[in-house]
């Protein structure tokens, strides 16, 4: 903790220096991210940093844009034509980074090979699960059969970058390290990539989409944040992301420096235990053994209630950040928008304990990662401090997320702070992961630590995803989201903001999805 | 001196083997990769099959055998997040930090080791003052705060240095090496200096203590009063008589600046292997963490090899063997 705050100031000095005049567009640019990527073959691994890296080089049949809407890339148009088969038409004239034409044979091999790369700890196979069938009209058109009557096929493929048959044939995830197999479609081609180093990339002349303004790419993983905001300020780096909250205003007051935001799709939330019966750090203030509280959703009404959202967001977050009421935001396919965000009212949520039979409150453990979300272990502390105000006496503990998160699901916490990404852009995304039952044959809850169950959530939730049309689906979701939030099935916190900045001069698109992509940088006219 | 040397590499040996285990079990303890490296919509079957993949279903000593299995074979695993051979992550990035660290030892050495013997020497006089007021700073700032100063004053400010990474790098001996580009040179100048800046108070403390104790002794007196030239008193009868110590805290010193390099890397984004084992941690990425302290014992252990047989160059009456140990 000392630390940690030692090194904040130590980057608020480093803050304050001002950073010498605008820089001429230049041909080569140096972005620095916060996260390495694990690998360049695009489907050895789904976390969101290897998915940016490999962005640049490969393309989608379907890309989600910065505000996650679905948008044409290698797929030019999908239309059901019925039985649960989707006719896709593939863009004429695209190219691989060799010369060798795109086609749908590439679409085929792309499909088999994506979900059995070996060794992967994150599988793509969930995104291919949706279909049963897959085969080439002609050299342009693919059929895809699909198990459900359900447009998640097309969420899912916005998911999958397609590699090319004739590079990729044979080869392992070493192969497309080495940039032998990595063969793209994509803005940049490979240039060169060293394990948590920099990955090296080169402008694709003949990018569909039009070329890039710069020729060469240097993307280089900086963790540490007090020197990635230095890396910007010394100008050895154009472009960073995920911009730490406590330099944010220094940065915004520095003339060199642009700044580039956006909603995330990330939302913070606490989680509690809400089935058993005795939960492992709640007893009353004596320290006896009591029923877990948590069961009662007036109580955790209450302590929803004790929570100043908009306290948080600006003291601790710099402002950064919205209220939040449901997992989905605003933007999303199936946000509620009757749901407001958390309200704060101590004194009802004093009420409502009262009412609730705990006049004298409880105790409790309140538990977080330290180093995983934006303020994290400062917001568990306020949120401590406001539970004490209704009278629940709390405790905190944070920890680092490799600690956390498996802990967390061990079910080891009675009330955790953590947050969710709803990559897709859709709310039944997070429906199925944290709300619905946790149902290990079905695979829906699997991210349900708390163990939420309510069977008219879960019947939303799945006619939801079996629906075709997506407005239809929008509408069941946003009503299973009414339900659970009306219940407090957990506790929505707030959205996070993805910030990123620039040296004067450049531009730079920001994405909900938080991929910092080199094609979306540009100088400014 | 053979059979010291034997007994020496089996002593290694028993102490890789006890740091495995611990290791091992340590990483366990901690808890399950899969929650941290898989995408937390994956499904509970999904999880349960890379559990599988990555042998992690199995009770841990059945996972503590195979490894050793595969370690005998040269095989120390592979790296869950990057699915690439633990050994080779850990020896690509060793260079890095190799040339990090002995450039910071030397710079140390160079610096720390004359300014010791100045200020030993003149004990009362004002700069020796000053030099120990300083070494007091060297041995009590924290490393990270110094290289944000450092990035601060010399990168932001002055513009003089670059902040990050290690600039071109030129290939010999098969292994990319940046010492010996100028523009390497120009990015190891800061993290170098940072992470000798502990080291160097350390040595003008060990030299002025040494020498101030040597000075005083009557042979020292005794060749003054002789009227030997001041340099050869001072290389021959002060310097080398005080080097032993000197030299085994340089051994192992050069050991921890390795080990321990993982501040600086972070901080000036120097891709070596402390950066790797920082994020091998929050990944709990087991195969990498362990090949990591392997690599990092059989380093001490041959490092304290050749702070012995240095002692036999410097003093004489150090033999080498098993009868005097």
């Amino acid at each position: 903790m000392k630390m940690k705050s030692i090194v904040a100031a130590a980057g608020l000095a480093v803050m304050t220096a001002s950073l010498s005049p605008a820089v001429s567009a230049a041909e080569d640019v140096v972005i620095g991210v916060r996260t390495e990527a694990a690998s360049v073959d695009p489907h050895f691994s789904y976390v969101a940093t290897s998915k940016a890296a490999v962005t640049n080089i490969f393309d989608t049949l379907i890309m989600r844009d910065k505000d996650l809407q679905l948008a044409p890339a290698l797929a030019t148009s999908w239309e059901h034509i019925g039985d649960g088969v989707w006719e896709l038409k593939l863009r004429e004239g695209v190219t691989w980074h060799d010369g060798e034409p795109f086609t749908a044979e590439d679409v085929l091999f792309t499909f088999e090979r994506a979900p059995n790369v070996p060794n992967s700890p994150a599988p793509f196979g969930q995104f291919l699960s949706q279909i049963s069938d897959a085969k080439a009209v002609d050299d342009h058109t693919i059929h895809i059969t699909t198990r459900n009557p359900s447009p998640q096929v097309l969420f899912d493929l916005a998911e999958v970058p397609i590699i090319s048959k004739h590079a990729g044939e044979g080869a392992a995830t070493a192969d497309y390290n080495d940039g032998k197999a990595t063969i793209g479609t994509g803005p940049f081609k490979f240039v060169s990539w060293q394990p948590g180093g920099a990955l090296k990339l080169a402008r694709n002349d003949d990018y569909w989409a039009g070329p890039s303004e710069f020729e060469n790419i240097e993307i280089v993983a900086m963790p540490n944040d007090a020197s990635r905001v230095a890396a910007l300020l010394s100008g050895d780096v154009d472009l960073i992301d995920a911009v730490p909250p406590e330099s944010y205003e220094t940065l915004e007051n520095n003339d060199g420096v642009e700044i580039w935001k956006t909603p995330d799709v990330y939302t913070a939330y606490l989680h509690m235990d809400t089935d058993r019966e005795v939960s492992p750090f709640i007893t009353a203030k004596d320290g006896s053994e009591i029923k877990n509280p948590l069961l009662d959703p007036k109580v955790r009404e209450a302590l929803s209630l004790a929570i100043n959202r908009q306290a948080i967001i600006d003291r601790l977050m710099n402002g950064l950040a919205q209220p939040a009421g449901q997992l989905a935001g605003p933007t999303m396919t199936g946000f509620n928008p009757d749901i407001e965000p958390g309200a704060y009212d101590p004194e009802k949520a004093k009420a409502l304990l009262a009412e609730a039979g705990y006049e004298d409150g409880f105790k409790i453990t309140l538990h977080g990662p330290n180093n995983r979300y934006v303020a994290d272990a400062q917001i568990v502390q306020a949120l401590a401090q406001m539970f004490e105000r209704i009278g629940v006496a709390t405790e905190v503990e944070t920890m680092p997320a490799n600690i956390f998160f498996p802990r967390g699901s061990n079910r080891e916490f009675s009330i955790f702070f953590l947050a969710w990404g709803s990559a897709q852009g859709t709310a039944w995304h997070g429906l199925r992961g944290v709300l619905m039952t946790y149902d290990k044959e079905k695979g829906y809850g699997p991210s349900n630590r708390g163990r939420y169950s309510n069977p008219e959530v879960d019947r939303l939730t799945i006619e939801s995803m079996s629906t075709f049309d997506v407005d239809e689906a929008a509408r069941l979701s946003a009503e299973a989201a009414g339900v659970a939030f009306r219940d407090f099935a957990i506790i929505p916190m707030h959205y996070q903001m993805n910030v990123w900045a620039s040296k004067d001069g450049f531009e730079y698109e920001p994405r909900q999805d938080q991929m910092t992509l080199a094609y979306g940088l540009s100088s400014q006219q | 001196m053979i059979a010291f040397i034997i007994q020496r590499v089996f002593q290694g040996a028993a102490v890789v083997l006890a740091m495995s285990l611990i290791v091992f079990v340590g990483v366990y303890a901690i808890g399950d990769p899969v929650e941290i490296l898989i995408n937390p919509d994956a499904d509970q079957q999904t999880r349960e099959a890379v559990r599988q993949s990555l042998g992690l279903d199995k009770p841990l000593w059945m996972q503590y055998l195979y490894f050793v299995k595969s370690a005998l074979h040269g095989d120390l695993g592979t790296s869950f997040v990057f699915n690439i051979p633990a050994i080779q992550l850990i020896l690509q990035r060793l260079p890095a930090t190799l040339e990090l660290a002995l450039t910071a030892t030397v710079l140390a050495i160079l610096l720390g080791i004359p300014l010791g013997l100045v200020s030993g020497l003149n004990d009362k006089r004002w700069y020796s003052r000053m030099i120990m007021a300083g070494s007091i700073l060297g041995f009590s700032l924290p490393t990270f705060w110094v290289g944000l100063i450092l990035i601060l004053v010399f990168g932001v400010w002055l513009g003089w240095l670059p902040v990050y990474g290690r600039g071109d790098t030129v290939r010999f001996l098969g292994v990319e090496w940046s010492i010996f580009t100028l523009d390497g040179l120009r990015h190891i100048i800061l993290p170098a200096f940072n992470l000798a800046l502990f080291k160097i108070a350390l040595f003008i403390r060990l030299t002025r203590a040494g020498v101030m104790e040597v000075v005083n002794q009557d042979y020292i007196r005794f060749a003054n009063a002789m009227g030997i030239k001041k340099a050869r008193l001072l290389w021959r009868h002060i310097l080398k008589n005080i080097m032993i110590p000197i030299v085994t805290v340089i051994g192992i010193e050069f050991g921890s600046v390795v080990a321990f390099a993982v501040v600086t890397e972070s901080i000036f984004n120097w891709p070596g292997m402390g950066k790797l084992i920082i994020e091998s941690i929050n990944h709990l990425d087991r195969p990498v963490i362990v090949a990591y302290l392997m690599v990092i014992v059989v380093m001490f252990v041959i490092i304290n090899l050749l702070v012995d047989l240095l002692y036999a160059g410097l003093d004489p009456r150090v033999r080498l063997g098993s009868s005097n140990r």
